[in-house]
């Protein structure tokens, strides 16, 4: 080593930003982890028996359904039997399990290792650290996502032998964006809940009961609470009306319900309304498709919702990383 | 001590407060370099708040820091980049290997890929780690990891090395090796080493001049001699055996010496006696006249453990 003559050193600035040297870390960690193998099988299993399931229902409908458009997104919509699900619907329930499994433990494992004291006082931003472990999981659950998205592809392609049109593929590339930030969504909660709880399995435990308690009993909280707030009077239909509306509102608040409506949109050009529509409204409405770019524009409320969603639940997670001692 | 380089270390101040109570209250360290410091004081005295404000982790209520010439606060990536910091508890990520927690470091400091490699290579082989450098740091002991985590401070090429009970949990032998490194990295390098510790032979052992940290204030700061004499406040204190349960070490002093020493019983046949360095020579011949069976007499005047212990595990209830 030199000798020192003059202590006094310049401002430092790096080559490399701080938060990526984290992320690629934390995303090799990730990706070499048996919990992403074993996430992989088991959305790959269940992708595939869905799409399976879905493919032989197709295949049933197709003498009716010659000539009829978004036939190749349908493998992706359209539940059959044995499976209960179709791949939409079951990315819905499954994904939020990717997200909180590789969040949960983001910062309190960083903790009980001991590591967090070393970590910073490295040359980098305290934010660098939630910061790329935040990227790193998008990257990794995107990752699975879209791998899986793709088998399930693939194998319908081979199945039923239709070729996705350009317009397909568009749908089911945006719906992956809006599933990977739905994913996100949990994946920030699952960081916040790292940063509140300083061990990782109440962290895990708090994270899965809040999705359990969304995913199951959402529905049921939300008609509850709009029959408080608008009650349904049986002689006046419109109090009805009000009811639903109140309804649908509420449900809104859920990323879930967010997610399924948009996903719909997406993979559906048929569907031409998310909310509530009476008949008289449908009475001689031409049926046709809907453009991408429209059905894009029908959901953007929800899709913007989502977004908003992962980066206030993640701004939160972020505050309270940066206001905590370091010191455990 | 030399004042003819700038110091790497320096606080005036330097006050921490967390709610009511006062973590540190008011501290001046300086640190050159090249020498090795210790911070020796009991757990909870406020040594570990007052390294996280060096490295600029938490931020000082009252007071000034300057580490490399630079404010921890102001220009934290700069001063961090200069500051190895081994923490109490050192920690690394299990499934990978020592080599990898250690080019994760060198990542994280944005050196040279090729550089860091050399240079983890040469750390490894200092602390005697490269037989176990590409084992997972789950397998390591506690002494390996300690010594990992000494490599992972120097990484960096730090000109300040902060270390937070370094030797807490290694056998004997382990920690007379990383006392020998600790020094090298002062005497040898030139580097600033500061050392926390709550006990008191490593301190002397390692360091060049030490603070006594009681209460989140320094008690006493320079080198071990110059502890002892000035906390000894000039009398010697003798350690006195007797042969039997009942002889009164106390009344026998008393008469020969008067009010002035101060004597305690400090179980059975054992007594503490405190006189001035005049009256030194006149305490065995009192205690002979009087006829004790006197088995030994220690002075225990200079050292330095007497002092700690008065200070830190008796505290208030002696009175010197």
């Amino acid at each position: 080593m030199s000798a020192i003559e003059s202590p006094v050193l310049e401002t430092w600035t790096r080559r490399r930003p701080g938060w990526m040297v984290v992320a690629r870390k934390e995303f090799s960690d990730h990706v070499l982890s048996a919990r992403f193998v074993a996430l992989l099988i088991l959305l790959g299993l269940v992708g595939v028996a869905s799409v399976y399931a879905a493919a032989g229902a197709l295949r049933d409908v197709a003498p009716q359904t010659a000539g009829v458009s978004g036939m190749f997104l349908r493998l992706f919509t359209v539940q059959g039997d044995p499976v209960p699900f179709s791949f939409l619907t079951f990315v819905g329930f499954l994904a939020p399990i990717l997200g909180i499994a590789f969040g949960f433990d983001a910062v309190n494992g960083e903790r009980s290792q001991g590591t967090l004291p070393r970590l910073v006082a490295q040359p980098i931003h305290r934010d660098d650290i939630i910061n790329g472990k935040f990227v790193a999981g998008l990257g990794v659950i995107g990752l699975i996502v879209i791998v899986v998205t793709l088998i399930v592809a693939g194998l319908g392609i081979v199945m039923l032998g239709i070729v996705p049109t350009a317009a397909e593929v568009t749908r089911l590339l945006v719906w992956l964006v809006a599933a990977i930030i739905f994913v996100g969504v949990w994946l920030a909660f699952a960081t916040l809940c790292s940063v509140w709880m300083r061990r990782a399995s109440t962290a895990a435990l708090v994270a899965l009961g809040v999705w359990l308690i969304v995913a199951l009993f959402g529905t049921f909280v939300v008609q509850i609470a709009a029959d408080v707030v608008s009650p349904i009077d049986p002689g006046n239909p419109q109090t009805q009306i009000d009811n639903a509306k109140t309804e649908l509102a509420l449900s809104r608040l859920s990323p879930v319900v967010l997610y399924e409506e948009t996903s719909t949109a997406l993979l559906n050009p048929e569907v031409r309304s998310v909310g509530l529509v009476t008949l008289a409204q449908l009475d001689r409405a031409i049926v046709s498709d809907l453009t991408v770019p429209q059905s894009l524009l029908l959901v953007w409320p929800q899709l913007v919702g989502l977004i908003a969603a992962m980066v206030v639940i993640f701004s939160i997670a972020y505050v309270v990383f940066m206001r905590q001692e370091i010191r455990a | 001590m030399t004042t003819t380089t700038m110091p790497l270390v320096e606080t005036s101040d330097l006050t921490k407060t967390y709610g009511e109570t006062i973590a540190v209250d008011g501290i001046d360290l300086t640190i050159q370099a090249g020498e090795v410091f210790g911070l020796l004081g009991p757990n909870g005295a406020g040594k570990t708040t007052t390294v996280l404000m060096l490295l600029g982790l938490s931020e000082p209520d009252h007071g000034d820091v300057r580490v490399c010439g630079l404010e921890p606060t102001r220009s934290p990536l700069a001063v961090k980049r200069q500051v190895g910091y081994l923490p109490d508890t050192v920690g690394f990520y299990e499934h990978l290997t020592g080599r990898q927690n250690l080019r994760y470091t060198a990542q994280l400091n944005d050196l040279d890929d090729d550089e860091a490699e050399h240079r983890i290579e040469q750390l490894l082989e200092r602390v005697g780690l490269v037989g176990a450098a590409d084992r997972p740091v789950g397998e390591y002991s506690r002494g390996m990891r300690q010594r990992l985590g000494l490599a992972d401070t120097l990484v960096k090429d730090p000109l300040v090395v902060i270390l937070d009970e370094p030797m807490v949990g290694i056998d004997p032998e382990g920690v007379i090796e990383m006392q020998s490194l600790i020094v090298g990295l002062a005497h040898d390098e030139g580097r600033a080493v500061l050392l926390t510790s709550h006990l008191l032979h490593q301190v002397q052992q390692t360091c060049d001049r030490m603070a006594i940290f009681v209460d989140g204030n320094i008690i006493a700061e320079g080198t071990a001699e110059d502890l002892a004499t000035r906390l000894g406040d000039g009398g010697v204190t003798y350690e006195v055996a007797t042969g039997s349960e009942d002889d009164r070490v106390d009344l026998a002093v008393a008469a020969a010496l008067g009010d002035g020493p101060g004597v305690h019983n400090t179980g059975g046949r054992r007594w503490r006696v405190d006189v001035s360095s005049d009256d030194a020579p006149l305490l065995i011949p009192a205690l002979v006249r009087a006829g004790i069976d006197v088995l030994e007499v220690k002075n225990l005047g200079l050292d330095l453990d007497e002092i700690y212990h008065r200070y830190f595990h008796e505290g208030e209830e002696v009175t010197v």
